[in-house]
């Protein structure tokens, strides 16, 4: 029984210390004073690894997101006689929830797992205690690129994912299922405002990038140094990372709706 | 591993990208403007009621689409609604005695303008204004009237049977 609790209590302990390093080096990416020439460059590779590379699976996913959507929307609106509402339906559910949404669990599972086991398998061959050995800080030199270039692809990877899937709702329900263009377009324009939706919805997507990028970073600088403790910070950034974006997902829109 | 050269460049395309897409957004979805209009020019037309007619509505003669409606506004004297529409250029030969009525497609569905031509030789062209209006049917207002006919028949109708 008083094991047990032993047990219990040091599992507790032991999450609430991960927690609390985790606090401590997002304190430590964000105060450290940034280098601008050295850091830049460094910044620019992180940008091309995370968000141009993720470019292609973020326009084909978005795409079929969006023609799926108007094809269902299509023949659920069509049983009311509503399908000319087909442009809001597709724009609103985009632009406010899927696009931020899955463009974060897709950058979790793209980006997120490389720079955890990137970061983790640096670790596990020692060159970041190499890099404290030469005075090279490996926060400022591994850690902050790959955290900053998360956070500023993830709101682009966002804007474009929402532009490709309405063009792909945009392709059945006008080019194929044979919604009016001009309706298609003048109903999504009146309904879909640009500061309630389309700005919050990359809002969102901003707070998504930083939680995906930190719990990756995060999950890489504490791996085990080992393969299977790599594999496992791998899963666990994927997981972690996915399931943070949809618990943040409810509070954000609680919060939007709310009027905060 | 590319080089830095074409690493930047690349980043700096894909940044470009990204700001395009928005534009496109701000532009196409949530229409803040729209971009690119086709060459068309604009005719005006004042109604009474205009019903649920929006910006971008279409504008259709006999069903097929030549324009759309730019502008609403009200004017302050008659207060009637003066709807501008743009009129795409191939159709420039619509004869200027013609009436724009408000229609809705299907019993819920959205409102549009149909343009009915008549038979005039001098022809609608930029700036000019349609004369003859038919306002909205709105259908709350139909079915209001309705009602009320309904329950002066049926006054009537207790009258003739005290009688």
């Amino acid at each position: 029984m008083i094991d047990n609790l032993a047990v219990t209590g040091r599992w507790g302990i032991e999450q609430l210390r991960q927690i609390g390093k985790a606090g401590i080096m997002l304190g430590r990416v964000l105060f450290y004073p940034p280098q601008v020439r050295k850091g830049f460059p460094l910044l620019i590779q992180q940008v091309y690894s995370e968000g141009v590379l993720s470019l292609i699976i973020i326009i084909v996913s978005s795409l079929f997101i969006g023609m799926v959507l108007a094809l269902q929307g299509y023949h659920t609106l069509a049983k009311f006689g509503a399908s000319q509402e087909l442009g809001p339906l597709v724009a609103l559910s985009i632009v406010r929830e899927l696009g931020p949404v899955v463009t974060a669990i897709l950058f979790a599972g793209r980006a997120g797992s490389a720079v955890t086991a990137e970061i983790g398998l640096m670790k596990a061959t020692e060159q970041l205690s190499s890099m404290e050995m030469m005075a090279v800080d490996p926060i400022r030199r591994v850690i902050s690129p790959r955290f900053w270039g998360g956070c500023i692809s993830m709101p682009l990877l966002t804007i474009i994912f929402n532009a490709t899937a309405i063009y792909g709702a945009y392709l059945v329900g006008v080019k194929w299922l044979g919604v009016d263009a001009g309706i298609f377009w003048s109903n999504m324009q009146s309904s879909v405002e640009f500061h309630a939706d389309v700005v919050n919805g990359i809002l969102k997507s901003v707070v998504f990038g930083i939680a995906v990028t930190w719990i990756a970073v995060f999950q890489g600088y504490t791996a085990e140094p080992t393969s299977a403790g790599i594999a496992n910070a791998t899963t666990r950034t994927v997981v972690y990372g996915s399931l943070a974006v949809l618990g943040l997902d409810f509070v954000l829109t609680a919060m939007m709706i709310g009027d905060w | 591993m590319l080089s830095q050269r074409w690493i930047e460049s690349l980043v700096g395309l894909f940044l470009i990208f990204a700001i395009i897409t928005l534009s496109m957004l701000a532009f196409q979805v949530s229409g803040l403007m729209s971009l690119f209009p086709d060459k068309s020019y604009a005719i005006t037309a004042s109604f009474d009621d205009i019903g649920g007619l929006k910006v971008r509505s279409p504008v259709k003669i006999g069903g097929v689409q030549i324009g759309e409606v730019s502008q609403i506004n009200l004017d302050p004297v008659s207060f009637k609604a003066v709807v501008k529409m743009n009129i795409h250029n191939q159709y420039n030969d619509i004869p200027d005695d013609s009436s724009a009525g408000i229609f809705t497609s299907g019993l819920l569905g959205d409102n549009y303008i149909a343009i009915t031509p008549m038979y005039n030789t001098s022809f609608l062209k930029s700036g000019s204004n349609i004369e003859i209006t038919n306002s909205a049917m709105v259908l709350e207002k139909l079915i209001g009237q309705f009602i009320y006919s309904l329950k002066n028949g049926d006054s009537k109708g207790d009258k003739d049977a005290k009688k």
